[in-house]
């Protein structure tokens, strides 16, 4: 792994409006993700995890441009994907890639997985016309679908074999980031771990940088170099994975990992529930976003708003709340 | 779409999944011929088709010759259907009438479910102002009842088949737009479409390959049926004098020059109008029957 930067996300923000009013007028905003900025180095798998409307997703398609972000920079190997044209944002596509959670939805039921293949290729122009049929062979072979299959509809493969297609479509225009948005959580938990193994290998075979967006905190620990904690549109915890696992800081990393059943009956571990509802994003808390719920919650929470500070010993690990610095003091 | 008929063929026969097109049109003509009256809105279609295509072998007179000392003669051996006020036959006229109401209708249909797909597909895929600009375009010419607005736009352009066919399918555009826009804006939030959009695909890709085989059964549902309310529209204008021109054989011209003679020879508009009938009941049962057998949630 090499510590040269391939994705840097600054100060990214998006909102969605929210209309209303006889004219239609733009009343409020859904801050979806509010200012969040972190790199992700070349080789590396960086986990986004959180619970459900935390933002992982829309922080996924707000890389890839699905929907334009309502500020902030995404540098793509030192180059703005934000400022990018149109056109332009289509022949950079070619290096980043997305892999979609729902493998019923993310086929086209209309089309073999031939058809499917290869028109990533016509698009992206990555391989010549005469090749293209032994590519989709190979392509297919790699991620362990026969190659006598590549004329079939997606409706007649299993789940399991859709995601592995969805893999496919994305390799087949070589990226460097694949940013994979909850691919495992609709599969089986035993296929589960056979498409993180494919994963894990194809990052091998080529070199691929993953962004991989989940809530399930078993995946990410078997998947994951780096780890992301949103809550409600921040991130309040990024760590190596030892590091998280072994020490999270934040109350938030606490309560979460607290929350995965073990299946050691001799380690008692203590859940930590917390109390109430994550507060609406149209209208997030003041201060610290987590201080409503916050077990550790003191007047300073209320009021300022923490940053992302270096907390680590020795490995990576940078927390945004206010308890480092009581600490620290 | 239509996962569920798919995952039935599979399970009837997993034997011969290589020709999944193929299964997929077996599973859609099995539920259409399980359907008696989709069947029998068919054949009285194709019954038509053929007559209509081959109206010059099966008439047994000229549509066009007068014969007046036979003038309103009733059904008889020789003119089967009987003759009308200028002694022509009404069989032959009938005959050739299927013609310009068959092509009046699907023409019609045809020109409007294209603009119609067109302005929909942009409406719903693009959003925004052009959305709202089309819909509430679309929403002032429904406003208006289909034969007023045939009738004001046929009495600008002058009364003439080629008008008439302009005019029904004028007010086709808005029905498409709105069954097209709300398909649109399903399958656009589809993940595939996503897919697609991070290759770098241009919209007019998305649109014409992804969307539009997507979103095709309900408008080929909705053709079908609006095959039916042309044809009524048609013959409604052409009654009304604003339609196809009188020497012309026309089912709604027939019907308006047999009005006159109601009392003493009813046959001159019950057999026009009988097939006017006949014409529209089975595009309309045809059509219902499509929408059975395309649509994957109503199983039987």
């Amino acid at each position: 792994m090499s510590n040269q930067a391939l994705l840097e996300v600054k100060e990214l923000k998006q909102y969605f409006p929210i209309k209303g009013g006889v004219f239609g007028r733009t009343v409020n905003h859904v801050k979806a993700v509010d200012d969040i900025s972190f790199t992700v180095n070349e080789g590396e798998t960086v986990s986004i995890v959180g619970e459900s409307g935390c933002g992982k997703s829309t922080t996924g398609r707000a890389i890839l441009r699905l929907d334009n972000p309502y500020s902030g920079n995404v540098l793509f190997e030192g180059e703005d994907l934000i400022s990018l044209s149109k056109a332009q944002m289509r022949k950079k596509r070619k290096d980043l890639q997305i892999i979609f959670q729902d493998p019923y939805a993310s086929l086209n039921p209309r089309q073999t997985v031939s058809q499917i293949l290869e028109e990533a290729m016509e698009i992206q122009s990555v391989v010549p016309r005469k090749d293209r049929r032994k590519k989709i062979q190979e392509l297919l072979e790699t991620v362990g679908i026969g190659a006598h299959q590549m004329d079939r509809y997606p409706h007649e493969f299993s789940g399991g074999q859709r995601q592995r297609i969805g893999i496919a479509r994305a390799l087949s225009v070589n990226p460097k980031l694949i940013v994979c948005d909850e691919a495992v959580s609709a599969l089986d938990v035993s296929i589960q771990a056979q498409v993180l193994n494919l994963l894990k290998d194809l990052q091998r075979q080529f070199k691929l940088t993953y962004l991989f967006i989940s809530h399930d905190l078993g995946v990410v620990r078997h998947i994951s170099d780096r780890i992301i904690v949103m809550y409600l549109g921040k991130i309040v915890e990024i760590a190596d994975k030892k590091a998280l696992f072994d020490d999270p800081k934040h109350p938030y990393t606490q309560a979460l990992l607290s929350a995965i059943p073990s299946t050691n009956i001799a380690e008692k571990k203590e859940r930590i529930i917390l109390k109430g509802d994550v507060p609406s994003p149209i209208d997030p808390p003041v201060g610290c976003r987590f201080h409503t719920r916050c077990p550790y919650a003191f007047e300073r929470c209320a009021v300022e708003e923490p940053k992302l500070m270096n907390v680590g010993n020795g490995g990576f690990q940078q927390v945004a709340c206010h308890l480092m610095d009581e600490q620290a003091k | 779409m239509d996962h569920q008929p798919q995952i039935e063929t599979m399970a009837v026969n997993p034997a011969r999944p290589e020709n999944s097109r193929a299964l997929r049109w077996k599973s859609f003509y099995k539920k259409l011929a399980k359907n008696k009256a989709a069947l029998a809105g068919a054949f009285i279609i194709l019954v038509f088709a053929l007559l209509a295509i081959f109206a010059p072998l099966i008439a047994p007179h000229n549509p066009s010759t007068f014969d007046l000392p036979n003038k309103l003669q009733p059904p008889s051996s020789d003119n089967w259907l009987g003759t009308d006020d200028k002694g022509r036959d009404i069989l032959s006229r009938i005959l050739y009438g299927s013609r310009i109401s068959l092509v009046v209708g699907i023409l019609s249909t045809i020109l409007g479910a294209l603009v119609g797909i067109i302005l929909g597909i942009v409406s719903g895929y693009y959003g925004k102002w052009v959305d709202t600009l089309i819909m509430r375009i679309c929403d002032v010419l429904l406003a208006f009842p289909g034969i007023l607005l045939a009738l004001a736009i046929v009495s600008v352009l002058g009364a003439s088949t080629t008008n008439v066919i302009i005019a029904v399918a004028f007010y086709a555009i808005p029905t498409f737009a709105r069954i097209v826009r709300g398909s649109t804006l399903t399958v656009k939030k589809l993940e595939y479409i996503d897919a697609i959009k991070a290759m770098g695909a241009r919209d007019t890709r998305i649109i014409f390959r992804h969307i539009l085989p997507n979103i095709m059964s309900p408008i080929i549902v909705q053709s079908t049926l609006y095959i039916a309310s042309a044809i009524i529209t048609a013959s409604a204008l052409s009654f009304l004098g604003m339609g196809t021109k009188p020497p012309t054989p026309e089912w709604g011209t027939m019907l308006a020059q047999g009005r006159s003679y109601v009392a003493q020879a009813p046959h001159l508009t019950i057999f026009p109008g009988l097939v006017i009938l006949l014409v529209v009941v089975g595009f309309n049962l045809f059509g219902d029957g499509l929408r059975d057998a395309l649509d994957p949630r109503s199983k039987k």
